[in-house]
Parts: structure tokens; sequence; C-alpha cells
């Protein structure tokens, strides 16, 4: 039920920017030097346990590969209304991917958290890479993350 | 057709094949050097629930484990919050070394299939892998019309130079090519989305789970049903997770597993057809399959030598198709020579004859034989000058003229007369040009000149044809087309041996060295000259004597290894180079080049070399036995005039069979009381020959016309009984001839 809440959410956010509920918050992931090819991220919503909520961000262009983005995978079940309009490009080692949306304000503070999973061909795969709970606390408080991820920024 | 098909691609992505193919063999090195340091059980030995329990008492934060294509198992874990990977040992669980894939194959890996560009780079490696497709199949057809069928493939090649150089290698290598362009193209083309690819639905994460107690993971029962040698990789679940399952992604499908009752959830079987991909892409890098990895490897390896040899020979075809001439037109021609070449040689003579006609005054039309009109209404002489592909086929610019010649109308009282070009070791010499020749005659046109013949591009051959002509046309003509390049070397006599004189034969064996002292300047750096160009005994050598117009050509008995250019001449009665050569005495200068005759060489091997020869010809025949170091089996049979007089090498000879480097000689002197001839006494030891022949042996004969025919015929009669004949033993590279 409150999955269900939330989707709504997210989604008016999205469809109508201009709603008072809204808040824009910008998530900078920056990349270690792994030295593989472009890497695969997902950065998704979960509530306290790890349960998925939502998706946020994907990054990688082959969707056959999105397994390797397991805690994400198996959240989202894969299902492409998941993350329709929401994937972009892989992205290289050392580089950061700035990603800005508008998130509703009742997601803060509430217990929830942005997790990221990244994958790398012929690499690891790295479930909960990041773990950050989204807190006003937070706001530009880099977290290390524990593969390819250097570390994780959320500003609002 | 195949030719465009071939040399178009062949020009355009030269460069990007060279990249693909050095990349493509370095690369092929990496499945083997896994495979090297894998430790693989055998099929049954071992389960992955098995491993997977030694693996987490070793790792009690494994998070996944995976087999590698080679075989080698790699774990992937967490120890105190930092992610580690380490090869390990499937039979114990035991770390071997931490695994970090390695950064330059990755980047070489980079540069094959992307040129470092990504999908721009694909691209271009794609299309390159795809006209290489096209360049293995249009070069096969080529090479096997050029040998004179499919099965002529297998036997050895004749030929020289780049030509040679390219299609021995490419002969080696196009199954290894073709499959390496193949998969990768079909990999690009998958890629792409111009070629579908099939593949397995993943299977959906369950949605229930037992999410009771996990089990000890060796006792999950769908763990213990798989073998280790069909596991792709296992992800555990996220610790203390108890919806979570593992993943389990196998050769034969993927599924989800319960942590506590072992059970085998919403499991996905591969199609069939899904491994198509699969299979190509370990067909093209050889992963799990390390030999075939190598073999590729290594057929790629002739890539950038196949592509400089090929785009020489299309220089020099292009170089050779020269200035344009002045044609007349059908209408009013008429003298019309007729072109038929392979790779526009041929034409390098008829424009020698194209212009000396046309200087008296000939309307002259000169075309490829292919080109040859429904008539030529003023047309008086036709000429034709044709090349012979493979075994006696129609070379490319002729393929069509047989046909064409059923619609040809010829005007009356037109006069023809056909020059065939070939080279005398192939069976077929000149056969196309025969083959025209009774063409035409049967059409009706009257024969001016019987049927002509240029041996390996003789001028000498090509003058006398056009002293022929003209006397039967009236035209003045001095033809003396040279096809042969002008870098010639000066050479200086060192010493002489004379023999025979005393039995009207005199022979001298001439020793050159190069001419010294004198320099050129060679842009900014002297360069001194004085040095032997390369050469081996029975490569050629050319000798313009002063006054002479085309070159005369004498066997090399010696090797520039030698530090001597060594021949063997025998006087000829008003021999104008043979007489110039006698009459040098030591300091004295003569100018040459050299032509390779690779053709002309003892086959390297064990089986037994019978050499066969008559007074000079003995040159390189004594050339050979003096590389013979290896010691194989040699068997020299020569005829003289005279012991006393002529026995030429004579205590070289001694020499070689006290050292080994001779097996056995065999002599025969026509003016001593024996008075025997060469052939004689190849009859006379007829079963050692017979036997010799069996055991693969191998016969090379050097001397003159008269000489070679008749120890065909003996070397025929010998043969009889073995179901076998010199044209077969020809074809297979074992019977080689040099005469003159």
């Amino acid at each position: 039920m409150k999955k269900k809440l939330f989707i709504a959410g997210l989604t008016a956010a999205l469809a109508f920017p201009a709603v008072a509920l809204a808040k824009e918050v910008t998530l900078t992931t920056e990349l270690t030097n792994y030295r593989g090819d472009g890497a695969y991220i997902a950065i998704y919503l979960t509530d306290s346990d790890g349960a998925y909520q939502g998706t946020l961000w994907v990054a990688g262009g082959k969707s056959k590969y999105y397994k390797h983005l397991r805690d994400w995978a198996r959240g989202s079940g894969l299902n492409s209304a998941e993350y329709d309009g929401l994937t972009g490009a892989s992205v290289s080692s050392g580089r950061t991917l700035n990603i800005t949306l508008d998130l509703d304000e009742a997601l803060i503070d509430n217990g929830y958290q942005i997790r990221v999973d990244t994958a790398v061909e012929d690499m690891r795969d790295n479930r909960a890479d990041i773990i950050a709970p989204l807190t006003t606390d937070g706001v530009g408080q880099p977290v290390s993350g524990r593969g390819y991820v250097q570390s994780f920024t959320y500003n609002f | 057709m195949w030719r465009k098909l071939h040399s178009l691609p062949g020009l355009l992505t030269a460069v990007f094949l060279i990249v693909l193919a050095v990349t493509g063999t370095i690369l092929s090195i990496s499945p083997a050097l896994e495979r090297s340091g894998a430790i693989v059980p055998a099929v049954g030995e071992v389960t992955v629930a098995q491993l997977a329990e030694r693996v987490t008492a070793h790792y009690p934060g494994t998070e996944q484990i995976k087999r590698l294509p080679s075989g080698g198992v790699v774990v992937y874990y967490m120890n105190d919050g930092n992610p580690g990977a380490d090869r390990v040992n499937p039979i114990t669980g035991q770390g071997i070394a931490p695994y970090q894939p390695s950064a330059f194959f990755r980047w070489i890996k980079d540069l094959h299939r992307a040129f470092l560009m990504d999908n721009g780079g694909r691209l271009i490696a794609g299309v390159s892998a795809f006209l290489m497709v096209l360049m293995c199949i249009s070069g096969a057809f080529m090479l096997s019309r050029r040998a004179g069928g499919w099965g002529a493939l297998l036997r050895p090649f004749k030929g020289a130079g780049d030509h040679r150089i390219h299609s021995e290698l490419a002969r080696f290598a196009v199954i290894g090519l073709l499959l390496s362009a193949l998969t990768g193209s079909y990999m690009s083309a998958v890629r792409f989305g111009l070629l579908p690819q099939v593949v397995g639905s993943e299977p959906d994460f369950p949605a229930e789970v037992s999410g009771g107690t996990p089990a000890v993971i060796g006792s999950l029962k769908a763990l213990k049903n798989t073998d280790l040698s069909n596991l792709h990789d296992l992800v555990f679940p996220y610790p203390n997770d108890p919806q979570d399952v593992f993943s389990l992604s196998t050769r034969q499908g993927a599924g989800f597993i319960d942590q506590s009752t072992g059970e085998m959830l919403q499991y996905e079987a591969t199609p069939v057809n899904s491994q198509l991909y699969d299979w190509m892409m370990r067909l093209h890098t050889g992963e799990g399959l390390w030999w075939l990895g190598l073999i590729l490897g290594a057929t790629a390896l002739t890539v950038p030598v196949l592509s400089i040899s090929g785009t020489r020979i299309w220089w020099k075809r292009r170089r050779a198709t020269g200035r344009v001439l002045d044609n007349a037109d059908i209408a009013t021609a008429d003298t019309i020579i007729l072109v038929g070449t392979e790779n526009n040689t041929t034409w390098g003579f008829a424009r020698d004859l194209h212009e000396q006609m046309a200087a008296a005054g000939r309307r002259v039309l000169s075309v490829d034989m292919n080109q040859l009109a429904d008539t030529y209404p003023q047309a008086t002489t036709l000429l034709v000058l044709t090349s012979t592909y493979g075994d006696g086929g129609a070379p490319t610019s002729a393929n069509k003229f047989m046909e064409k010649l059923h619609h040809f109308h010829a005007p009356n009282g037109l006069q023809f007369a056909v020059l065939g070009f070939g080279d005398k070791q192939f069976a077929s010499f000149c056969k196309f040009a025969i083959q025209v020749d009774k063409g035409l005659a049967f059409i009706g046109l009257e024969r001016l000149a019987a049927v002509g013949f240029v041996d390996r591009k003789s001028t000498e051959q090509f003058t006398e044809w056009g002293n022929r002509i003209a006397v039967v046309t009236g035209v003045p003509l001095a033809l003396s087309h040279n096809p042969v390049p002008t870098t010639r070397f000066e050479l200086a006599l060192v010493d002489r041996a004379d023999f025979g004189v005393a039995v009207q034969a005199p022979t001298s064996i001439l020793r050159f060295g190069p001419a010294s002292g004198k320099k050129i300047l060679w842009g900014l750096f002297r360069k001194k000259a004085n040095q032997l160009p390369g050469f081996d005994a029975g490569d050629l050598i050319g000798i313009l004597p002063p006054g002479g117009k085309a070159p005369r050509y004498y066997s090399l008995a010696s090797s520039n290894e030698d530090g001597l250019l060594e021949i063997c001449v025998r006087k000829q009665p008003d021999g104008l180079c043979s007489g110039f050569l006698h009459n040098l005495t030591p300091g004295d200068r003569i100018q040459g080049f050299i032509q390779h005759n690779p053709n002309f060489r003892p086959a390297a091997g064990h089986h037994p070399t019978i050499l066969i020869g008559a007074g000079a010809g003995i040159g390189p025949l004594t050339g050979f036995i003096r590389k013979n170091n290896a010691k194989h089996p040699m068997y020299l049979y020569w005829g003289g005039r005279n012991p006393q007089s002529d026995f030429l090498y004579e205590p070289e000879l001694s020499r070689y069979l006290e050292d080994s480097r001779l097996s056995g000689l065999n002599t025969a002197f026509s003016r001593a009381p024996e008075s025997a001839y060469v052939q004689d006494k190849i009859s006379e030891d007829a079963s050692n020959v017979c036997h010799m022949i069996e055991t693969g042996a191998q016969i090379l004969v050097c001397g003159g016309r008269d000489m070679a025919s008749s120890v065909k015929q003996v070397i025929n009669e010998i043969l009889l009984p073995l179901n076998l004949d010199v044209d077969t033993l020809e074809r297979d590279g074992r019977y080689l001839e040099d005469v003159y």
C-alpha cells in the first residue's frame, strides 16, 4: 500500500514539476578508476529494510545486462515500466554521473534509503555499492562506496 | 568478378584488417594462458553444492562464485566491508591468488573490437570482418582457378614473388580466417541489430519464498544436482535476508534457489537456438577452446603479410596497364591486336607490337580479347597475344572470347596469328593460345603464321616471333619489349676453369665477384655498391652482351652467401653472349640482373632428390649439392662427352661424395669407349630410380631440350609399372625442369 502511494507521488512529481510537494534533488555519483569498460549503474529507493520502492535512474544501454544490477533487478522485477524514461548511457571509469529529479518531500527523513547497484563487463557485480539514508542531515555528505563508486552525494 | 570482390575490399580495409589481425593474435593467447593457470576437475567430480560449501568455509563473505570459460573458478566476497575477488581451487575451496582481469588484454580487446572508439569503431570492425568474409571466398575461388581445380589446392604451387607468398599463406590460413571473419561478422551484425539474437527469457524473481531458516549450503538440492562443469555463476542471497534467494545460471538455464528448502524456483531453460550466439562467440574468441584460439591466432598472423603482398600485386597490375594507346576505330582499323591477360603483363608486349605496327602506317586497334567486336570491316590482320590461366583456362580478359567468337563475322581475307605466353614448368603451357588458334582456323580465318610461344616473358622469343610476322606481313618489326626491370648490377670475373675444348664442346665455369670501387650517392649517405644481390643456386642471371638487344639467361650454380656468382657456360657456335663470356679474362666486367626461379629447387625434407643433367646443365645441380649441408639423399646422373676433357666439377663432386652431401654419382660419356648418354645410365639404374620415386623422390632435370625429352621418355618407361607418369609427378611438383 505504501509502495503504491509512493509511486503515485513520484509519477505526479515527474509529471508536474511545479507541484509544491516536490523537491528538486541532485544526485552525484563519482566512480573510481576501476580500469574496466563503462559501468552499469542503478540508483533506486528502498525502505529502511532495503525493500525496493522505486527506480531513480539506470545508466547503461543494453537491458540484457540489467540482471547484473542484482538487488535493483530483484526489486524492480526488471519490469520496464519501472524504468521507462529513466535510463542513460553507461558511465566510464573515473567519471561522475549527475542526475537531477523531483522527489516527493514526504520521502525525506522518513526512513527511506537511496541505494546504488553497479556492474562492469567481465568484473564483479556490486549490489548495494552505496546505501545512503535520505535525510536532511545527509545533504552534501559524501558516502563512499564499496565497489566502483568512489563517493555518492545528494543535494536538495 | 572474383578479382574485384577481392582487391577492392582488400585495399579499403587493409589497415583495419592488420590491426584486427595483430590484436586478434595477441588475444588468442589469453584463453590458453587462463587455461594453463586453472585447476579443472573432471566432469562429475565436483557439484556446485560441494564447491559452494568449500568456498564459503574459506570465504564467509562470499557474494558470487563464477566459473570462467577457461574452467577456472573465481569467488567475489566481502571481508570486513572490503570487496575482494580471488581465484580458488575448486577441489579444496582455498584461494589461489587475487583475481584481476588483465588491463593489457582489456585494452587490446577494446582496440580489436572497437578501435578504441566505441560504436563507430565497432562498426568499422564489423564491416572489415564482413569484407574479410568476401575476400576469403573470392580468394579461394581465384586460388582454385589459378591452381587448376579445388583438388590442386593441396598440391605444391608454382609461381614466384608476391603471388607465391600470397597464395601459399592464403592456402594455409583461409579456413581459419574465414571462421574468424564469419563469427566476427555475425557478432557485429547481432550487436547492430541486423541479425536477431534469440535470448531465452530471464526468469522472474520468485514472488513467494518459504522464508524459513536458511539450510546449510552444501545440502541444497538444486545445487547438489548441478555439476561444476555446467556452472556459469552462482549469486548468494543478501546476508540475513530470508526473503532473498540464490541465483543460479548454468549452461542449461537459469533460476533461483530457495535458501531454506533448496528447491529450484522459476527455472528457465536456455533455448537451444539461443546457444548459437554463445557458440559463435566461443569460436571467435577461443574461450573455453584454447587450442582453437591458438590456431586462429596463428592464421591471423598471416593477414599483415597478405595485405602487403596483395597490395603490391594490385599495384603492379595497375602499373602494367600503363599508357593509353592511340587506337584506330572498329570501322577503319586494318590491324586488330587482341590481348588475353590475367595480370596485364601481356599488354606490355602488345603495346610494343601496336606501336611498331602503327609506325609502319597500319591503322591498329588493340583491345582485350573479351572486347572482340562482331566484325571489323576493314581488317586484314588479326594478331592475338594471350596467356593461359591455371590448367589451360582463359585469362580474365579473355574468358568470354570463345563465346563471342561464335558471333564473329570475319571480313574476307582476314589473316590471323596467335602468340601464347606462359611458363614451360606448367603442364598446360600455352594451352589456351593453342585453343584460340584452332578456334580462329575453325571459323574460316586464314593462318598467317603458326601459333608462337613465349616462355617466361622471354624477350628473345618475342623478337623471333616478330621477325616471322614481319616476313609474312611485310611490316618491318623489331620487337624488343622486356618486362624485366632494368636494375642491373656490375660483376667482375674472378676466375674461370675451362673444359671440353678437345671434344668440340668448350664449356667454362665462370666465377664473378662484385665489381668494386664504384660508389653511389644514396641520399645523404654513401652506399657501397660492391655487394652481390640476393640469389640462390637455380635462379637465373640475365646478361646483356655488348651490342646485343635481348638478355641471355644462365642458371646460377651458387648463392650469394657463397660470396661469388658462378655460372657454367657452353660456348655456342656464333653465340653472341656465350662468345662474349668465353672471351672474358679475370678482372673484366659484365652487367646482369637476377631473375628468380624459385620453382626450380629441391624440396625440403628427407625424400631423395634425383638430379639429372648433361653438359653445362650441371651448374645449378652442383649448386644444390653444395648447399645440401643437411646431407639428405641426393643422386646425380650426368652426361658429358669425355672424362678426360669435359668432366665438369670433377674434384668438387668427389669431395661432396666423401662428405655425404652427394649420395651417389652416375656419369655417362658419349665420346668415351662406353659411348653412353645420361638417359642410358638412368635406364640401367631403373630399379633404383623406380624405388626412389616410390619412396617419394623428387626429380630435377637441367640441360638441353633434346636431353630433357629423352630423359622424360626413359622416366616414363620406368614409371609404367608404378602406374605413374612424368605429367603426374610434374603436377605434384616432383618433376622439375630447367631446359634451354
